[in-house]
């Protein structure tokens, strides 16, 4: 059961965002631009780095809803998120990827892990300072939102099936005022 | 030296959300809103429990500017700030901010160590619901800053006087800071 009472059935980060909308709009607002971004970090890349910060904070929640998200945007390869999750560096994606997941898993734990060597090491297989800088942000912003979902015991959904479904309207919609308005995309 | 090409100079988050002011617009929206927005916890209160969690994940750009806001904010109060940093039990805080600040030390850890019975004492002694929602989202927007500011190695400087004009401008709210046109 939730610490508080969230007036709302919404699961996970929904119920808090829905309960206190005046911090949800900056929040989601950091989402959008962070995780929908193309620019230098892809979209996938974005959200492999979100999935694989939560899974390290064993967030069920934003593992999975993220998890998801990124299988949307890698075609359907699940196999693929499950190898970085397991051992990214054995995973079938690129040595720059796997040069910022080292950062971001320094970053869950303390900024101050990260040293200038790690950054070369990115440097060197191609990252950009924006790269690096977007990598630092978004391990750090799952610290946030790992915290969030968890801190205040939010509802986590058994049903494995609605976590797809949820990652497709935010693949097609993004990060906004749907997240937490209750039942936004019921059909017509 | 910052792991990236920040402006020189410019200390801290600062630097970083000049490089990237698009991700800085929320960041310093949510400061304001959580910080200084309608709260029944007052600014002082908001800003110390940012410190506390600052203080803790020892960052130390974030614990200095954040407990000179309290400061100025606790006004003629303000050895209370550096009373809580020191020993938060032993402080003449009340019960009730005691409890949340104890919440939010939980938070700074992992949001899983928050337990039932931390809940039930800060409801016991008075917090509301909303109360423990915002001190558990300030405490986990605080693990958030103090890792980008410390991940990106940017700039932290020493001197006191700096922070203490730093709280001052701070205690008057959050507002993206610009490029400065030369």
């Amino acid at each position: 059961m939730p610490h508080i009472d969230f007036k709302n059935d919404l699961p996970g980060i929904r119920s808090a965002m829905a309960f206190r909308p005046e911090t949800a709009a900056p929040l989601s607002a950091l989402a959008e631009v962070l995780m929908r971004s193309d620019e230098g970090l892809t979209r996938l890349e974005r959200e492999i780095i979100g999935t694989y910060v939560s899974h390290l904070n064993d967030c069920f929640y934003c593992n999975h809803s993220h998890a998801a998200i990124a299988c949307i945007y890698a075609d359907g390869d699940s196999q693929m998120i499950d190898s970085v999750r397991a051992d990214y560096t054995s995973a079938p994606i690129s040595n720059k990827l796997k040069a910022l997941l080292a950062i971001a898993a320094k970053v869950r734990k303390s900024g101050k892990l990260v040293q200038a060597e790690d950054v070369e090491k990115a440097r060197m297989e191609g990252a950009t300072d924006k790269d690096v800088h977007d990598t630092v942000l978004i391990a750090a912003a799952f610290s946030l939102f790992n915290r969030y979902v968890d801190g205040l015991a939010t509802t986590t959904p058994a049903d494995m099936t609605s976590y797809s479904v949820r990652a497709r309207q935010v693949a097609d919609h993004g990060y906004g005022a749907h997240i937490y308005s209750p039942n936004p995309m019921k059909a017509k | 030296m910052a792991h990236i090409k920040v402006e020189e100079g410019v200390p801290g988050i600062r630097s970083l959300v000049l490089f990237r002011p698009e991700t800085g617009k929320p960041l310093y929206e949510l400061a304001q809103v959580l910080l200084r927005g309608e709260s029944s916890l007052t600014e002082a209160e908001r800003e110390l429990i940012a410190a506390y969690v600052s203080s803790r994940n020892q960052c130390s750009f974030c614990m200095n500017s954040h407990a000179a806001a309290a400061r100025c904010l606790y006004e003629d109060d303000h050895m209370m700030v550096d009373d809580v940093l020191n020993d938060m039990q032993a402080s003449r805080l009340t019960e009730k901010l005691k409890a949340l600040l104890n919440i939010a030390g939980k938070v700074q850890v992992s949001g899983k160590a928050v337990l039932q019975e931390h809940i039930d004492e800060a409801k016991k002694s008075g917090a509301s619901d909303r109360e423990i929602h915002d001190t558990v989202l300030i405490a986990a927007a605080f693990s958030m800053f103090n890792r980008y500011v410390d991940g990106l190695a940017s700039l932290t400087p020493s001197d006191p006087a700096v922070y203490k004009e730093m709280g001052t401008r701070m205690a008057a709210g959050y507002r993206l800071p610009q490029k400065s046109i030369t």
